[in-house]
């Protein structure tokens, strides 16, 4: 019989290990996957992992990678302070959208204005802003009445999408677009649009904002009062009260900057990447970010990476639609099964793993 | 009573590590009320878990009127006449009365035919219930009749009550204990399991004692007093106190009628407690665990709040106050439970020592940490107080309890507290570690600090407390010198008689 024996420390190494263990385990089970469908699976592999990085087309993908990671590692980041001490923000793709529309809106309002100097740093306030104001919903609501924000956050994410549709449907649709839904393109507007800094990289203000951000929950995790304070509450939330922390408080904080990070993640998009305010503007990163948070174990540097991987079975994934003909749910299902492993695996940090006889009961 | 209904035998029952029940026997006689008496711990919940069929002995027999009595299931147990009312009620609040029976019977009859059963029932044993009610409605007094009509259907030969006053107001307690009575004269047994001595002098017949899983004596409580139940309770004889005398500096520590309902719904509320704590004073706070000692502890360190003015330091109003104001001002404190309240399980010993010492030890700025300082602030407690660990990057349950708990204690003492309380100093500490707990508080005080030491540990308190006081039922008794107390004083004051009651208790 296989016994589990909790660790009296848990372990570095296996901290470190688990991430690595999960990517393989992933490899193998979706290699099964993709055979099952007919697909050379060790094909499918490297066309997801290995192509799109040093492949012949790689000059094209390897714009796409930061572009798709910025979003994700910014809106992570803001997650992972909040999970670290067990407040479960599931809503940031609704964050994410109301950052967008805030965001879009201040742009569109000065249209066709051409001071970026003023435009800009205001549409950037605006998107964190809308995220934040979107997060504080569940936020309050479960200060004041003590509803479940798991629930709450995740339901807002279709209020949202609802709001996005009739946005991009009536107030903001543009009025020289013949009708069709969907807002100015802010790309083609100059004081707005949040383009490429460095031509053919994919480095965006909004891949700039996620590595401030990476830096900043580092030193604010490792070195800040606040920081210790999510950590105790994630470890012991009794020793967290009798340490004077006010959990109502951190779950405010919690709450609002990772709302705040998504509403940015969601401005940078529609300015830049997505260009325009649509009814399907989202894309899924809100959610993509929880298992981006994990992967990377809720480390600052670990999302980092995390958030690059992804953004790799992202594109990867897409390569494999276009060229192998795999289903997009395959790829869902391969980019789910990496979490599952990764928390599968995860119980080897604090516990090991003995094989033992049964033992009489 | 001659007979016996049920006879229990050399029972044991061991958990990976701990021994529940060992070698346990008694019996309990037909129209007998049977107490099962001890502390928290001391394994009753386990004992009647396998007398309900829940839990199955290692070893050891039972025997239901002279038969063997092996019940694999509560199922099996209620077929052999066994019934329970348990501390937390299984009720679903959205059923009425009538549906949550039903849910509990083999064979539920007609609701309509039910429901006048249950109005027959309760109106034998002067339950006032009504069967069309919704749970959700009822009071948890209520509640508990349901359970115990649910019981009563069922005609039982042995009733067991876990703790059944817990929940009830003083009132609803007189009216279950007429409903016992009523049971008892008709010949149903009961086992009632307490610690409250008060409630099992006047109902019950007899009285087995368990401590740390075993039975450590019998009597007849309306023979016995609540002394001689406390010490066998507590394993113990009171000694008498060995501190001498002194007279009382200023003030520190004021409590004026603190009352504070309990944060856990199955904890003790504390009632209109007053209390003057002195600079340069122990003062002990003794009582059955589970009377309201974490409840005391979370309203001084601050985690829960109270009127201003009921809690004063220094004359200060700190009512409204959290930790870290408290902290500031110098008023610390240490809980009894070491992993998950004191210290964090999975931090290292420099966090933890961060975890109250931030502040007055000045371990942060601008709201940075300084990890260098926090650092040898642990090393210092890890000297100071010789605990044994491989460093301070070590993770707090990596020590022994014992090791923890020296660190816990010293990590408060070293902050120089004004007024310091802590909560069982030295429970699960092995004897020299525990001495040296015990004099680093003595020096304490000596140094002109106010001290709160809040211990199931009689012999502790004797030894250390200038004054004394006991929690009982979340109400402090009057506090009394520590010298001059005689042991029926120290008994009477845990067993639950106030001053006002001393008359018919026999010393």
């Amino acid at each position: 019989m296989i016994r589990l024996e909790k660790r009296p420390q848990p372990s570095r190494a296996w901290s470190y290990a688990t991430p690595v263990l999960a990517v393989v385990i992933t490899m193998i089970a979706g290699g099964i996957l993709f055979a099952f469908l007919g697909k050379d699976p060790f094909l499918a592999i490297k066309t997801i992992f290995y192509d799109p990085l040093l492949g012949e087309f790689a000059w094209y993908y390897r714009g796409q990678l930061l572009v798709k990671a910025g979003p994700l590692i910014l809106i992570a980041i803001g997650l992972s302070l909040g999970f670290r001490a067990g407040i479960w923000n599931i809503g940031a793709e609704g964050q994410y959208i109301m950052g967008a529309i805030f965001g879009a809106a201040v742009g569109l309002a000065f249209y066709p204005m051409e001071a970026r100097w003023l435009i800009f740093p205001l549409m950037v306030i605006a998107g964190a802003l809308g995220g934040f104001l979107w997060a504080m919903i569940p936020a309050i609501l479960k200060t004041r009445f003590n509803t479940n924000e798991i629930l709450v956050s995740l339901l807002l994410v279709y209020v949202a999408e609802q709001f996005l549709a009739s946005m991009a449907l009536g107030a903001l649709r543009n009025p020289e677009g013949s009708g069709f839904p969907g807002s100015r393109n802010l790309q083609q507007y100059p004081a707005a649009a949040n383009t490429e800094l460095i031509a053919g990289t994919g480095m965006h203000w909004g891949v700039v904002a996620a590595f401030i951000a990476v830096i900043a929950a580092y030193v604010l995790l490792k070195r800040h009062m606040l920081g210790y304070q999510i950590r105790l509450t994630g470890e012991s939330p009794r020793a967290a009260r009798f340490a004077g922390v006010r959990p109502n408080l951190l779950i405010i904080f919690c709450m609002g900057i990772s709302g705040a990070l998504a509403g940015l993640a969601g401005l940078f998009e529609v300015a830049g990447p997505a260009g325009q305010i649509s009814i399907d503007f989202n894309s899924g990163y809100g959610f993509t970010a929880i298992i981006v948070a994990f992967l990377g174990r809720l480390h600052p540097v670990g999302i980092l990476l995390a958030g690059l991987l992804l953004a790799l079975t992202y594109i990867g994934g897409e390569a494999a639609q276009a060229n192998l003909g795999l289903p997009a749910a395959a790829i869902q299902a391969f980019q789910g099964m990496l979490l599952f492993f990764l928390l599968a695996v995860d119980v080897l940090t604090n516990y090991r793993i003995r094989l033992r006889r049964t033992e009489a009961a | 009573m001659a007979e016996t209904l049920l006879s229990i035998e050399g029972l044991r029952k061991a958990y990976p590590g701990v021994v529940a029940n060992d070698d346990v026997s008694f019996s309990i006689a037909p129209g007998e009320v049977h107490a099962l008496l001890g502390e928290n711990g001391a394994g009753k919940s386990t004992l009647v878990k396998m007398i309900y069929g829940l839990v199955r002995p290692d070893s050891g027999r039972m025997l239901m009127k002279g038969q063997p009595y092996e019940p694999a299931t509560p199922h099996a147990a209620r077929a052999a006449g066994v019934a329970m009312v348990f501390q937390h009620f299984s009720l679903f609040e959205a059923l009425n009365v009538a549906e949550n029976v039903a849910l509990g019977m083999e064979d539920p009859p007609k609701q309509r035919e039910l429901a006048a059963r249950i109005r027959e029932v309760s109106e034998t044993y002067g339950l006032p219930l009504d069967p069309g009610r919704l749970v959700g409605d009822l009071s948890a007094g209520e509640r508990q009749r349901v359970e115990i009509i649910r019981c009563l259907l069922q005609d039982p030969k042995l009733l067991i009550m876990d703790e059944p006053t817990s929940v009830l107001t003083p009132q609803e307690v007189d009216i279950l204990f007429e409903t016992l009575r009523k049971l008892q004269a008709e010949g149903t047994s009961i086992l009632y399991i307490s610690h409250k001595l008060e409630e099992i002098r006047t109902l019950c017949d007899g009285a087995t004692i368990l401590r740390l899983g075993k039975v450590v004596g019998t009597c007849d409580p309306k023979e016995s007093s609540a002394r001689e139940m406390a010490e066998m309770m507590v394993g113990q004889t009171l000694h008498t106190p060995s501190r001498e005398e002194k007279p009382l500096g200023d003030v520190v520590l004021d409590l004026t009628a603190l009352s504070l309902r309990s944060a856990n719904p199955f904890g003790t509320s504390l009632k209109e407690i007053d209390l003057q704590v002195h600079a340069g004073e122990v003062l002990g706070i003794g009582g059955v665990a589970g009377n309201g000692q974490d409840e005391l502890l979370a309203a001084l360190s601050g985690e829960a709040l109270s009127p201003a003015e009921a809690v004063k330091l220094n004359g200060q109003p700190v009512g409204q106050l959290g930790p870290n104001a408290r902290r500031r001002l110098g008023l610390l404190a240490a809980p009894e439970e070491r992993l998950g309240h004191a210290a964090a399980p999975d931090m290292s010993l420099t966090e933890n020592a961060l975890l109250t010492g931030a502040i007055r030890e000045e371990l942060v700025s601008n709201g940075f940490l300084k990890w260098p300082a926090a650092k040898s602030f642990a090393e210092k407690i890890i000297e100071r107080f010789d605990v044994r660990t491989p460093g301070p990057a070590n993770a707090a349950r990596s020590l022994s309890g014992g090791n923890l708990q020296k660190f816990v204690v010293g990590r408060e003492i070293l902050q120089r507290p004004i007024c310091l309380v802590v909560n069982q100093p030295t429970w699960g500490v092995d004897a020299s570690a525990a001495a040296a707990i015990r004099q680093a508080l003595l020096d304490l005080a000596a140094e002109g600090a106010a001290l709160v030491v809040i211990s199931q540990d009689l012999d502790e308190l004797m030894e250390i407390s200038d004054r004394f006081a006991a929690l009982n039922e979340g109400r402090l008794s009057p506090t009394r010198p520590a010298k001059g107390l005689t042991v029926d004083e120290i008994g009477l004051m845990m067993g639950g008689a106030h001053d006002m009651e001393v008359a018919h208790v026999d010393a």
